[in-house]
């Protein structure tokens, strides 16, 4: 067994290498040209995106969703895997809650990329009416931000304190600023028993919030008319759906960590097994949601959704359609059947396949829909029966990707992802008291 | 300490209850005395006879008759908001006149600065099945009771008037396109780039804003002028009907498609005739589009039967792809 100081030495912030440095600065270059395409956009109008009258949603809503969906692996991981005393959780949920605090800040900030007058967003609480979802998204989002980065911050007050002793010497500005983050811990017993009833209340209340959060999400789509989105499966599928995509990001995310941070002995492949378990069951679950929406329909398919659920099986967006059911789904579930399916490689290129098939799932379920209204299409230039996302929207898109990365990649920088007090607490390595006085 | 702390309490508790008692005690006291004071010259023997709203006559003691104060503007100022009082607007489209003319089309798109690509009165190319006719269907918003626009709206940028007007206040709204994407009717169009008028619709635009002598940007005047980033639609011509005059569309009908009028005074007028809205409901069977859906729109259908000119006959002028001319 390895004593305290390694562990710490393991677990505390290292300076980025030079290919920490390199991705930092590509993923700067991919924000800047977003940022340049979002400043041309507002000054022309969102005439530069592909998004017409008819198909008048586009990446931006879908990309919005799917931020929303991956930052439900906050009260999957931290929440769920807590009530269920899963304890192998410990090395993750760090991971997890800081892909759930970049996803839903990003989620923010991508639905007011899609208003066309961000000018104005104050009238959202001036004028606010409670009928409508989207005040439901402006009272849930920030709640879900705010729960989600005190699920983080809490349980971190102890790490910080070990962080400020740790850099005392060797980056004193550093020690500096940890020592201000950790709230002055000093590991006494009134200060743990507050933090241990404090993380255990946000703890229970991110549960209900994330599940709102994602209904809300389905809401969005399901209080409309629209063939494809009314739907009373709507929440539970889009519930089905985060839980895939936010454990496909975590089991991503966790596997690149690893390797760049070298904490195989700490994320090993028990937990990559567990892991792929936990993606495999969501899958599941998700596919049965979607043999409910799909397949179930086309028996007494109405006239409208006969259409609609013909242009996914055969039509214009069957390959999108089948790309995501089987490659992103299917797939996944077979592989993960299998003990050799879930070693940490295989369980990578899974994570990656599951995180795409999630990100053009929600394309697919956003945009077919509006090109079906219940009137035809007519009267309307030609380009207009169609979309397809313009380099601007792309731009965009990629840049708030690139954006989740980026803050994910800082925090992992300046946090120690695996929580060094409660790795220590559970190998039983030290008195606590004794190493957390600075 | 604890002590202390918990008398204070209490006695804060006492004090919250004994002025919420008082309160209640103190009104309802009033209320007994208004009621004492009513009857103070009780039964004085005058009888007054009255008529009720419904027209039966009643009779009552004159004592009970109290005096009440006139409300000093209502129903007679106007509200952007609210609407023209007591009026409740309908439109009847008959499309068995209707040979794609498109005069609606190019009337709206005129008076209204129209500067997209998407008109705000279509006129589509219907046929229900293979088997039955096809038929010219001309829309307008519908001007729905229950409009699922309105619902979902996050700021209240377009709202449901009184007077059966679905507008929208384009100074407040976001642009999130929440509305179009609830409307069924895809009556809704949006400003994706800076509107362009042209110089000559620009100058005369202005004279128009001038003439009225309304605010630039009036839910009463949409598209007067059309705002980057917002969504506008057909506004069933408030500006006209202020001037007792009908919507352009319907003046424009050289046959006469288009009827518009008042539900509560049960007359719609095509520009050549008015006639009885409900008789002509049923005695031409009139029916709402998507009725199923429960919008309850304002404005009616009469089937496309009996029609004196051929369906073939509007198909000359129907561009698949375009519905706003371009200079």
């Amino acid at each position: 067994m390895k004593n305290f100081d390694t562990l710490i030495k393991d677990l505390a912030p290292k300076k980025f290498g030079k290919r920490g440095v390199i991705w930092i600065g590509f993923l700067l270059i991919i924000i800047i040209a977003g940022i340049i395409a979002y400043i041309d956009q507002i000054i022309k109008g969102q005439v530069v995106t592909n998004m017409r009258d008819y198909a008048l949603w586009g990446i931006y809503i879908s990309n919005f969703v799917f931020f929303v969906a991956t930052s439900f692996v906050g009260s999957v991981t931290v929440a769920i895997l807590r009530l269920t005393n899963n304890t192998w959780r410990t090395p993750l949920v760090r991971i997890a809650e800081i892909i759930a605090l970049a996803a839903i800040i990003m989620a923010g900030i991508t639905i007011m990329i899609d208003m066309a007058r961000p000018d104005r967003i104050l009238n959202l609480f001036i004028h606010a009416r409670l009928q409508s979802p989207i005040t439901w998204d402006v009272i849930i989002i920030p709640t879900y931000i705010v729960i989600s980065l005190l699920l983080l911050y809490f349980p971190l007050l102890p790490d910080f304190a070990i962080l400020k002793k740790y850099f005392k010497t060797k980056q004193p500005k550093l020690s500096k600023r940890y020592g201000f983050l950790s709230l002055n811990w000093i590991g006494s017993k009134a200060q743990k028993l507050l933090q241990e009833k404090s993380i255990k209340i946000i703890a229970f209340m991110i549960i209900p919030v994330g599940i709102l959060l994602q209904t809300i999400d389905a809401w969005l789509f399901s209080t409309t008319y629209r063939i494809g989105w009314d739907s009373t499966n709507f929440a539970p599928y889009f519930i089905s759906g985060a839980f895939v995509a936010g454990v496909g990001a975590l089991v991503t995310v966790i596997y690149v960590v690893r390797r760049f941070k070298k904490l195989e002995h700490y994320i090993t492949g028990s937990h990559f097994d567990k892991m792929g378990k936990l993606l495999a069951l969501a899958c599941l679950i998700y596919l049965y949601f979607n043999i409910n929406e799909y397949l179930i329909p086309a028996f007494t398919a109405k006239k409208g959704e006969a259409v609609h659920l013909e242009t996914l099986f055969s039509g214009s967006y069957a390959t999108l359609f089948w790309f995501v059911t089987i490659v992103g789904l299917i797939i996944p579930i077979l592989v993960l059947l299998f003990k050799k399916g879930r070693k940490p490689l295989p369980m990578f290129f899974i994570g990656l396949i599951v995180v795409i098939g999630s990100w053009w799932k929600r394309f697919v379920i956003v945009t077919p829909t509006l090109l079906h209204p219940f009137l035809p299409i007519q009267g309307v230039p030609e380009s207009w029966h169609h979309y397809f996302p313009s380099l601007h929207e792309w731009l965009i898109t990629v840049a708030t990707l690139a954006m989740a990365l980026l803050i994910i990649t800082l925090l992992v920088r300046y946090l120690p992802v695996i929580p060094i007090q409660r790795t220590a607490d559970e190998q039983g390595l030290l008195k606590i008291d004794k190493n957390t006085k600075s | 300490m604890e002590e202390n702390k918990n008398s204070r309490r209490k006695f804060l508790g006492r004090g919250l209850k004994l002025g919420l008692i008082t309160t209640i005690g103190g009104i309802g006291l009033t209320k007994l005395a208004t009621k004492l004071n009513a009857k103070n010259d009780a039964h004085s023997g005058k009888i007054m006879e009255l008529m009720t709203t419904d027209g039966a006559l009643i009779q009552i003691d004159s004592s009970e008759v109290m005096e009440m104060d006139h409300s000093q503007d209502h129903d007679k100022k106007y509200n952007v908001r609210e609407g023209f009082p007591n009026r409740k607007f309908v439109m009847v489209v008959d499309l068995a006149k209707c040979k794609n003319a498109l005069k609606c089309q190019s009337a709206c798109n005129k008076h209204h600065y129209i500067t997209g690509d998407n008109a705000w009165v279509k006129v589509y190319k219907m046929q229900e099945s293979k088997d039955t006719a096809p038929y010219w269907m001309p829309t307008t918003c519908q001007h729905c009771d229950k409009p699922a626009c309105v619902t979902v709206c996050p700021v209240d940028a377009t709202f449901k008037r009184r007077d059966g007007l679905v507008l929208i206040d384009n100074t407040r709204c976001i642009g999130c396109r929440f509305c179009m994407a609830a409307c069924p009717y895809s009556t809704r169009v949006f400003n994706w780039s800076e509107p362009k008028q042209g110089e000559t619709s620009e100058i005369t635009m202005e004279m128009d804003i001038e003439h009225h002598g309304h605010a630039a940007s009036d839910p009463d005047h949409a598209g007067v002028p059309s705002i980057k980033g917002t969504v506008d639609k057909c506004d069933f011509c408030p500006h006209a009907i202020q001037n007792n005059e009908l919507p352009h569309c319907v003046t424009a009908c050289p046959n006469g498609v288009f009827y518009f009028g008042d539900k509560y005074e049960d007359t719609v007028n095509n520009g050549e005739e008015t006639v009885r809205l409900s008789k002509l409901l049923t005695d031409k069977a009139g029916y709402r589009l998507m009725e199923g859906l429960g919008t309850e729109p304002s404005v009616y259908y009469l089937p496309p039967t009996n029609r004196l000119v051929d369906f073939e006959d509007g198909l000359e002028h129907y561009p698949e792809f375009q519905s706003v001319e371009k200079p």
